[in-house]
């Protein structure tokens, strides 16, 4: 495969999942906003969700305060966010044009009908009480898109290259999305605040039902770390993630005649440290400072892929 | 201007049997369910993203090109005589083509004036003493006719570089059948559909030997921002080959390999779509980024194939165009089939004294120019417009000819009054190899969507239109077929 085609699938599977996450987590501050008023420092959720997109820098070169409406501006619309949902659609939409011979139909279409729909949209479609229908809307099209890929590609080197990118970008924001959090994590006290707080972290990944059905049991935060980081029955969990990585770079070698390199080397010690980790483990060197390293390592991960198959 | 026309389906007495059922379709269907059958195709193509793209003009960079559902049909026994015609053009072209290249039989003969090849732009001396693969230079030509009445087909202009639009041609096909599944039923159409297998066959045949019977073909496009990309990536997809930017080519030791995944990796035939100046900036224009260094050293060392070959603008340029139907008989000994659009030319004495004395008739070009730079419209010109092209004309005759204003035919298309004639014309894709010409059946009709115009462009208010080639005349069907008795159980 073309490396500058291997690049474009790689961004628009990273791309069309960084528009899913950030929807995700909007959709869960507006619900916590909603509900705990009193609860917290108004603001809070809004804050933490621009650390959590990693968009609190360039959030304050716009803006003076965190409201709800200039976060909700940022994170939708804004052409300077690369990290927005919108501008994730057009970086999406523009990787999927120049390679839109690697792509299906049904993947064009759910690609292409979500950007003429999003190119018109204007601030009053998504502000206000228009916000949980436009980000339910955003998260179906990824869904549709995803799907369509699941269903319609080829399982040759451009399905692998965007199923890298979803699984990288995933591990990512999972990671990202505990940090955040860390504090509320760490601390063991029960409080009204720190429940509501726990239930957010897994909504935003689609995991409350499924932690009931894991642990069966009161919601506690060492296993909200350990269902989010360890458990490879989750599939936005770290484990899950690289688990993934791993199968894709596999096939990928497997495609190239067995060719392998820092990608793979790189992956496989991430993967296998996700195995033998204990949580407690985990709590006692810190969280944070786990959860840090996980971020470095995607990021390193990222640059080791990019060295080895797109600009060698 | 108005000039009384040929219309393509005409009405009552002079109704022509090919549209007989497309009559009675305009005729039985409410206009609102055609506009929104037309509302319908615009989401079709936007879905698919079959835009042409317009950057720096403000506005959406991402177009859409008017298509009209009422379709254009030609009778097989019409098509026949013009896919005839065509591929004889085309012989005559890429035998031209070798020639020019190599001895100038042509030249010698007193067929062609030398000046006009020799001084012409789209002369390519590097091109001379090579002689491409099978000896075909113009693998995908798209030749342009108009037509002025029922059996006066005319050839408007050769593109024998990089034409497109056959994209077009096969979306539109696409979105009628989705469209109008129980009109098209009712006529026995041509497919279109194996253009892309014929294509990628064409381009096979045209790999330099070595390569073996399986060549890896590409398609270069100057990018995302080139108003065919789409196109580009259509037929890429269509035929299952990758679409190279430059700096996804390079050579090394005059071999040309693309980058990929998995290290480089050789290619032997390119389609490129893009422009000879700047294919290669150490051959032509030096300051091309899209182009790929040391591509023509590898070309003329027989190590990759490109398509069309570098200089095929000498076989389409306007100053040439006449003298094609000299080419025809020089080469093949044969009649021209197809007839160019009478032109004169001004350097010929007999033509010149003509010219000036019919200049409020015709239409005056430069023989070199393009883009309509240094036109006169004879009908439209004032005295003093005319008066000072006849100084021109008498000063510097052989940078002119002239042309009559032909009374292009017109088809029923739907506008915003309602059904109303609009002039058209067509352009078929003519495939080349050592062996055979393949064309198939139809092409690309575009159509002047605001009433009076000639001019067919998609950048000044042009649109298309499927065009049929009906296999036989269309049958009517008075009623609905009921299945008959003693039938039950066979389908």
């Amino acid at each position: 495969m073309l490396s500058r085609t291997a690049d474009s699938l790689f961004w628009l599977g990273r791309y069309t999942e960084r528009a899913a996450n950030v929807a995700r987590g909007l959709a869960v501050a507006s619900r916590m906003a909603g509900l705990s008023a009193a609860l917290n420092e108004e603001g809070d959720e809004w804050r933490s969700l621009l650390v959590a997109a990693g968009c609190e820098p360039g959030f304050f070169e716009k803006h003076d305060a965190v409201t709800q409406e200039a976060v909700i501006d940022y994170l939708v619309r804004d052409t300077g966010n690369p990290s927005g949902i919108i501008p994730c659609f057009a970086a999406a939409r523009h990787n999927a044009r120049t390679v839109r011979t690697a792509l299906t139909v049904d993947m064009w279409s759910a690609m292409s009908d979500s950007w003429n729909h999003l190119r018109h949209i204007e601030p009053a479609d998504f502000q206000g009480e228009k916000l949980p229908g436009f980000l339910e809307w955003v998260r179906e099209r990824v869904l549709l898109f995803n799907g369509a890929a699941m269903d319609t590609m080829l399982r040759g080197e451009a399905w692998l290259f965007v199923q890298l990118g979803t699984a990288l970008e995933r591990a990512d924001n999972t990671a990202r999305l505990l940090d955040v959090k860390h504090d509320l994590l760490t601390a063991e006290a029960d409080s009204t605040v720190a429940h509501g707080q726990w239930q957010a972290v897994l909504q935003s990944v689609s995991a409350l039902r499924a932690y009931h059905w894991v642990y069966r049991d009161r919601l506690a935060p060492a296993r909200i770390a350990e269902l989010l980081i360890l458990r490879p029955e989750l599939p936005r969990s770290l484990a899950a993630c690289y688990n993934r990585v791993c199968e894709v770079l596999d096939g990928i070698a497997i495609a190239q005649d067995g060719r392998r390199g820092d990608p793979h080397l790189m992956a496989g010690k991430i993967q296998a440290q996700l195995k033998s980790d204990q949580i407690h483990g985990i709590m006692e060197i810190g969280l944070h400072e786990y959860l840090t390293a996980m971020i470095v390592s995607a990021a390193e991960l990222g640059q080791a892929v990019e060295s080895f198959y797109i600009r060698p | 201007m108005t000039l009384p026309a040929f219309d393509e389906m005409g009405s009552g007495v002079s109704l022509r049997a090919a549209y007989a059922a497309i009559a009675d379709w305009l005729r039985e269907t409410p206009r609102g369910d055609l506009t929104a059958k037309c509302a319908e195709a615009e989401v079709l193509f936007r879905r698919v993203g079959i835009t042409f793209a317009v950057y720096g003009e403000g506005g959406d960079p991402e177009r859409l090109i008017p298509f009209d559902i009422i379709p254009r049909i030609l009778a097989r026994a019409e098509w026949e005589g013009l896919s005839a015609g065509l591929r004889q053009r085309v012989r005559a072209l890429n035998a031209f083509l070798g020639d020019v290249y190599g001895r100038q039989d042509i030249i010698r003969a007193g067929r062609i004036p030398a000046h006009l090849i020799q001084g012409n732009e789209q002369f390519r001396p590097e091109m001379q003493g090579f002689t491409p693969p099978g000896g075909i230079y113009t693998h995908i030509a798209g030749i342009d006719l108009v037509r002025t009445g029922p059996d006066q087909f005319y050839v408007l202009e050769d593109n024998a570089r990089t034409p497109s639009g056959v994209s077009y041609m096969l979306e539109n096909r696409e979105a009628m059948l989705r469209l109008f599944p129980r009109l098209m039923a009712r006529h026995r159409i041509a497919p279109v559909n194996r253009y892309p297998e014929d294509l990628l066959t064409t381009l096979k045949a045209a790999a330099p030997e070595r390569a073996g019977p399986n060549p890896t073909v590409v398609i270069l496009t100057p990018g995302a921002f080139n108003s065919a990309y789409y196109e580009h990536c259509f037929l890429a997809d269509e035929m299952g080959i990758e679409v190279l930017e430059g700096p996804d080519l390079f050579v090394e030791d005059n071999i040309a390999y693309m980058r990929t995944t998995a290290g480089k990796k050789r290619v032997d035939v390119i389609y490129r779509r893009i422009d000879d100046d700047y294919l290669d900036p150490e051959a032509f224009r030096p300051d091309s980024m899209l182009g790929v260094p040391g591509l023509i050293a590898a070309y003329r060392a027989g190590n990759v194939a490109l398509c069309n070959a570098p200089g095929c603008g000498i076989a389409d340029d306007k100053a040439i165009y006449p003298y094609v139907p000299e080419m025809i008989r020089f080469y093949l000994g044969e009649e021209p089939m197809l007839a160019n659009v009478p032109t004169l030319l001004c350097e010929r004495e007999d033509d010149r004294r003509e010219v000036l004395a019919n200049l409020d008739k015709l239409v005056v070009k430069l023989a070199q120019g393009s883009g309509g730079y240094g036109m006169l419209i004879g009908p439209h010109a004032t005295q003093a417009e005319r008066d000072d092209f006849a100084a021109r004309i008498r000063a510097r005759p052989q940078d002119y000819i002239a042309q009559p204003t032909l009374a292009l035919s017109t088809v029923p298309t739907l506008v915003d009054g309602g059904i109303a004639p609009r002039h058209v014309d067509l352009r078929p894709f003519v495939l080349s190899t050592k062996d055979t010409v393949r064309i198939v059946p139809g092409g690309l009709t575009r159509v002047a969507l605001r009433d009076g115009s000639l001019v067919v462009n998609s950048s000044q208010g042009g649109g298309t239109k499927d065009t049929w080639v009906l296999e036989a005349d269309p049958v009517m069907q008075l009623q609905s077929q009921s299945q008959s008795s003693g039938s039950a159980g066979t389908c």
